[in-house]
C-alpha cells in the first residue's frame, strides 16, 4: 500500500498535485489552532490593510486579521463538507447495499424513495430550512440535512452494482457456506462497491462546499461562525470589491478553489487505482 | 423404508421474455422427475446442451430458484416448505453446489481459505480456530491438497484444477448428502479433467455422497455416471442405466447426440467422420 | 519441395508491464518455430496459459502494447509473393488482410455487426477485394454461400436472428469469400454445441479441399485435432513441444505431456481409468528453468531442470522437445 502511494506520488503527476494542494490546504486549517486571535473578536487590528509583512493576506473591515480568520474559515469548511460527506455515504452505502441485494418489494420501495429525493430542489428547500430554523440554524444541523438529500444520487449507483454481484457465482458460493447476509454484504462486496463509494466521496465534498459557500453567501446559514461563504458574506456586506479591499475576496476563493482542484485530481488520478479490475491485473491474475 | 434422498415430481419452470407487459413465456423445463435413493449413493448424471434445461434443473434441486409447478422433495421434506434461515441452513447443510467456473465461484479480490473457515462455522457448527482448521485440512486432504498448500491464497494463484478441488472440498466440510455439480470440469484444462472426474467417483466410494452431475460431455458421463438423464428443449428425453443408454440409444435425439460426439482416435482418412451426417437443416429464426 | 506457406522461426513474444512499480514480464511465446505447407490444416493444441492466443496474435500481426515481439520472424508466402508480416506498411498489411489472410474467431458476435445485417458484414471485410461493381458482388457472395450449402437468405437477415451454428457458419463463409491462401481458426467451434460442432466442422474441412487453402487451427479439444487436422502442434508453456502428423502424434506420442494428455482423454464406449496429471501448468511470468514441463514429468532428470530441451526430428517428419522421449504408443 505505501508503495503504491509513493509509486503515485512520483509517477503520478495528478496524483501528486492533487495531494501537494490538499496538503497546502489542510496544512493551513491546521494553524487556526495557533492563532492569537479568537475567531469571533473583531477589531483586534487595523482594519482594512493591504497584505503586507504583518499582515501577510491583509485584514478586513471589520478589524480581523484575514490570515489567521481564513484558517479557521478553511478548517469549518472542511470539516461541514467531510462531515456531510461521511453521514451521506452512510445513507447511500445502506440503502444501496440494501435494496441491490435484497430486489423484489424492498428494492421497489426504496428506490421510490431514492427518487423522490433525487428530483427534491436542493437550493430552495435549504433556503426554506433557514427560514424556519432561523435563529436554532446550527451548522450540525445544517450539515444533517445536506445529508439527508445529498445520499440519492450515489445509491442508485451503489444499487447496481449491488445487483450485479448478487449474481455473481461467488455469492451463492457465500450463501452455501453459510455466511449471513450482512456477512456477504461487508466482506463480499464491499471491495467492489468502496471505489465508486471513494470517488463519490471527494465529489461529495465538493458539491456539499460549493453548497455551503453558495447559501452563506447568501447570507442563509449561521453567519457568526466563520467559513468560507461567511467570509464572503460578510466581505459582500462591507461593500468591500468597491471600497478596494479586494483581498478579503481574494484568499478565500483561492484557498476553496484549491481545495476543490485537489479534491478533484485525488479522486481522477486514484480511480484507476481503486478499480477492482486493474487491482487484479497487477496482483497477477 | 427411509424416503427417497432427492424426489422430484414433474417440476416445470416457466419465464416471462420480453418487456413487462409481454405474455410470452419461455419454458425451460417442462415436467421432469428423478429420483435418487437414499441407501445407494450414486452419480446421476443429466445431459443436454445449451437450452436444454439442465442448469435450470439443477439450481431448482439446489433451491435458488423455485419451481413453477411440481415439487422437489428432499429427504421427505418438500423444498416449497423450506422457510426461515434455521430450516434453510439445515437444508444447505445436506445439499452444496459445485460450479462451473471455479475462478467465478471464489471472491477474486479475498482468500479462498475463508470459505472454508466460514463452512466449517457455520455449516458444520466448528467453533475454536483447532477445530476449523482441522475441519478444513481434513476436507483438502480428501481431495488430494492440504491445508499448508492452499493457506493464504487467492483464487488467481491456483490452477483450474486446484481451485476446483477446494471448491468440492469446501463443499464436503458440513458432510452432505448430495453435491449437485454443475459442468464442474467443462472449464479446466483437458489434463487436469481425469483427476478431477476421478475424485467425484472416490467421493461416491468413499464417502457414500450422492452426486448429481451436469455436462454435455457424453464421453465423462460415460466415465463416471451410474444413471443418466438425456434432457432436451426442457424436456427428458431419455434415461436409465448409464452404459446401457449410451451404448444402445433409443430416443433418434440421444442416438443424434451420440453419432455427433467426436472421438479423440484418428480416422484412416482424414475427416471421414465428419462427411457422414446429413447437414441438420438450422434456417433463420423469425424475428421474435 | 515448394516453400511453405508459413514460416515461423525463432519467434520470441513476451508481454511487458510495469503499472504501479511492479514489473512483469509474461513469456507468451518464447523461441517457436513451424512451418505450414499449402493445402495443410495444421492443428495447433494447447491448453490454458499455454501461448497460443499470443502465438496468432503474433503470427496475424495483431500486437498490442504491452505485448512486444522480441526476435524471431514471421514470413508468409502467397503464390509466390513473399511477406514479412512484421516488415510491412500498414497499408499493405490492410491490402493482404482478407484477401490473403483471414481469421475465424470464437464468436461470431465478434465479427458480425449487429445492428446491421449480414450483407453489410460481408461489403465492409471483403467489397475491395473482390473489385467488382457490388451487384456483382452480391452475386458472387450468393454463389459462395450456396457452394457451402448456406441459402442466400441469410444475406438480409440481421445477426441475432441467426442460430449460433448458422452464425458460425456465416462467419466461415465470410472468411473465404475472397479465396485466401491462409486461414486462422481461434477455437471456432468450442462454444457450440456438439450436434452443431460437427456440422461447422465439416464445413471447414469442405472449404477447404475446396479452396486448397491452409488453416492454422486451434483449440485445446483434441478430439477435434484428431478428426480435422494433418499435422498436429503441441504447445506447453510458450513453448513448441511436439509436431507431427496426426495420427503419428496421437499413436505414438513422443513427449511426456503429450503421452499424457492423450492417454487421460475420455472416449465414449470406454469406462477405464483414467489418470490425470499432477501439478498445473507453469506462470508464463516466472516458468520453471529448464525444460518447463519438469515439475510435472515423470522422466525428469538432472538435466531437465537445468537445460532446454531442443527441438529434435526424432521420426520421419515428427519432432520433439525432450531429453527422455517415449518410445512406446499410447494406451
Amino acid at each position: 500500500m505505501g508503495r503504491t502511494i509513493l509509486h503515485l506520488l512520483r509517477f503520478n503527476r495528478q496524483f501528486a498535485t492533487g495531494v501537494a494542494l490538499l496538503a497546502v490546504v489542510a496544512g493551513f486549517s491546521c494553524l487556526s489552532f495557533f492563532s492569537p486571535y479568537p475567531p469571533n473578536d473583531s477589531f483586534v487590528v487595523p482594519p482594512d490593510v493591504p497584505p503586507s509583512w504583518d499582515y501577510p493576506m491583509g485584514t478586513t473591515s471589520r478589524g480581523q486579521d484575514l490570515f489567521w480568520l481564513l484558517s479557521f474559515a478553511i478548517r469549518n469548511t472542511l470539516l461541514f463538507g467531510i462531515v456531510v460527506a461521511v453521514l451521506s455515504r452512510i445513507l447511500a452505502l445502506a440503502i444501496g447495499l440494501a435494496a441491490g441485494y435484497s430486489g423484489g418489494l424492498l428494492d421497489r420501495a426504496l428506490m421510490s424513495l431514492n427518487d423522490t429525493f433525487i428530483v427534491i430542489p436542493l437550493f430552495p428547500i435549504l433556503v426554506l430550512f433557514y427560514f424556519v430554523m432561523r435563529e436554532h440554524m446550527s451548522w450540525g444541523l445544517l450539515a444533517l440535512m445536506m445529508a439527508c438529500l445529498g445520499w440519492a444520487y450515489d445509491a442508485r449507483l451503489i444499487r447496481s452494482v449491488a445487483m450485479s454481484l448478487r449474481t455473481r457465482e461467488f455469492t451463492e458460493t457465500g450463501i452455501f457456506s453459510g455466511m449471513s447476509t450482512r456477512q456477504i454484504l461487508v466482506e463480499e462486496h464491499l471491495p467492489y462497491v468502496l471505489p465508486i463509494v471513494f470517488s463519490t466521496t471527494m465529489n461529495n465534498i465538493n458539491w456539499s462546499i460549493g453548497l455551503e459557500v453558495t447559501l452563506s453567501v447568501l447570507g442563509f446559514t449561521n453567519i457568526n461562525t466563520p467559513t468560507i461563504g461567511v467570509l464572503i458574506y460578510w466581505a459582500n456586506q462591507h461593500t468591500a470589491l468597491v471600497a478596494g479591499i479586494w483581498w478579503w475576496i481574494f484568499f478565500p476563493v483561492l484557498l476553496v478553489v484549491m481545495t476543490f482542484i485537489g479534491l478533484f485530481l485525488l479522486a481522477v488520478s486514484m480511480n484507476e487505482y481503486i478499480d477492482p479490475r486493474s487491482r487484479l491485473g497487477r496482483t497477477g491474475g | 423404508m427411509s424416503p427417497p434422498l432427492l424426489e422430484v415430481s414433474d417440476v416445470v419452470r416457466t419465464y416471462a421474455s420480453g418487456g413487462a407487459f409481454s405474455r410470452r413465456r419461455v419454458t425451460a423445463v417442462d415436467g421432469v422427475s428423478l429420483r435418487l435413493d437414499a441407501e445407494r449413493p450414486e452419480i446421476f448424471t443429466i445431459v443436454g446442451e445449451s437450452g436444454s434445461g439442465k442448469t435450470t434443473l439443477a439450481r431448482m434441486v439446489l433451491g435458488m430458484v423455485t419451481p413453477s409447478a411440481g415439487t422437489i422433495r428432499f429427504q421427505g421434506t418438500d423444498l416449497a416448505t423450506i422457510r426461515g434461515k434455521r430450516a434453510r441452513l439445515a437444508f444447505m447443510k445436506q445439499v452444496q453446489p459445485i460450479f462451473q467456473n471455479p475462478f467465478e465461484a471464489f471472491n477474486p479480490m479475498k482468500r479462498v481459505d475463508r470459505y472454508l473457515f466460514a463452512t466449517a462455522r457455520r455449516m458444520a457448527g466448528l467453533a475454536g480456530d483447532k477445530d476449523i482448521t482441522e475441519a478444513a485440512d481434513r476436507a483438502l486432504k480428501s481431495v488430494g491438497l492440504s491445508l499448508a498448500e492452499i493457506r493464504g491464497r487467492f483464487p488467481h494463484e491456483l490452477s483450474g484444477g486446484q481451485l476446483q478441488r477446494v471448491a468440492i472440498a469446501r463443499a464436503l466440510i458440513s458432510r452432505p448428502a448430495l453435491l449437485v455439480a454443475d459442468e464442474p470440469v467443462s472449464m479446466i484444462d483437458a489434463s487436469l479433467r481425469a483427476s478431477i472426474v476421478n475424485l467425484l467417483r472416490d467421493l461416491r466410494d468413499r464417502l457414500g455422497v450422492a452426486i448429481i452431475y451436469i455436462t454435455h460431455d457424453l464421453a465423462t458421463a460415460y466415465y463416471i455416471s451410474d444413471r443418466i438423464l438425456i434432457m432436451r428443449r426442457g424436456s427428458a428425453v431419455e434415461s436409465g442405466d448409464a452404459r446401457s443408454v449410451l451404448d444402445n440409444p433409443q430416443h433418434p435425439y440421444s442416438q443424434l447426440l451420440k453419432s455427433s460426439v467426436l472421438s479423440p482416435d484418428v480416422p484412416a482418412t482424414a475427416g471421414a467422420r465428419l462427411r457422414s451426417e446429413p447437414e441438420t437443416h438450422e434456417g433463420v429464426i423469425p424475428h421474435a | 519441395m515448394t516453400e511453405p506457406v508459413l514460416a515461423v522461426s525463432g519467434l520470441r513474444a513476451y508481454y511487458r508491464t510495469a503499472a504501479f512499480g511492479i514489473e512483469r514480464e509474461v513469456r507468451a511465446v518464447d523461441d517457436i518455430s513451424l512451418s505450414i505447407a499449402a493445402n495443410e490444416i495444421y492443428g495447433l493444441a494447447g491448453e490454458s496459459s499455454s501461448g497460443k492466443t499470443t502465438l496468432i496474435k503474433t503470427i496475424a500481426n495483431a500486437i498490442q502494447p504491452p505485448l512486444q515481439v522480441l526476435a524471431g520472424s514471421v514470413v508468409f508466402n502467397f503464390h509466390g509473393q513473399r511477406v514479412d508480416i512484421h516488415g510491412i506498411a500498414p497499408s499493405e498489411l490492410a491490402a493482404i488482410r482478407w484477401k490473403h489472410l483471414s481469421y475465424v474467431m470464437q464468436g461470431s458476435m465478434n465479427v458480425l455487426n449487429p445492428v446491421r445485417r449480414v450483407r453489410h458484414s460481408f461489403a465492409d471485410f471483403a467489397f475491395r477485394h473482390i473489385g467488382q461493381p457490388m451487384p456483382q458482388f452480391l452475386d458472387t457472395v450468393r454463389n459462395h454461400l450456396q457452394r457451402l450449402h448456406l441459402a442466400s437468405d441469410v444475406l438480409d437477415a440481421f445477426p441475432h436472428q441467426l442460430s449460433g451454428g448458422m452464425r458460425q457458419r456465416v462467419t466461415i463463409a465470410l472468411a473465404t469469400v475472397c479465396r485466401p491462401e491462409f486461414i486462422i481458426a481461434d477455437e471456432p467451434t468450442t462454444a457450440l454445441d456438439v450436434v452443431v460442432q460437427k456440422g461447422v466442422l465439416a464445413m471447414i474441412h469442405e472449404i477447404q479441399r475446396e479452396l486448397g487453402s491452409s488453416i492454422l487451427f486451434v483449440t485445446h479439444d483434441m478430439s477435434v485435432h484428431a478428426n480435422l487436422a494433418d499435422r498436429l502442434g503441441i504447445m506447453y508453456a510458450g513453448r513448441l513441444v511436439e509436431e507431427g502428423r496426426t495420427a503419428d502424434v496421437f499413436r505414438a506420442p513422443l513427449h511426456p505431456y503429450t503421452a499424457h494428455l492423450i492417454a487421460s482423454l475420455p472416449r465414449l464406449g470406454d469406462s477405464a481409468p483414467k489418470k490425470g496429471l499432477e501439478g498445473a501448468p507453469p506462470n508464463l511470468a516466472s516458468p520453471p528453468p529448464g525444460c518447463r514441463f519438469h515439475p510435472r514429468c515423470p522422466r525428469a532428470t538432472e538435466i531437465c531442470r537445468r537445460e532446454t530441451p531442443p527441438m529434435a526430428w526424432l521420426a520421419e517428419g515428427h519432432r520433439a522437445a525432450c531429453f527422455h522421449p517415449t518410445s512406446e504408443p499410447a494406451t
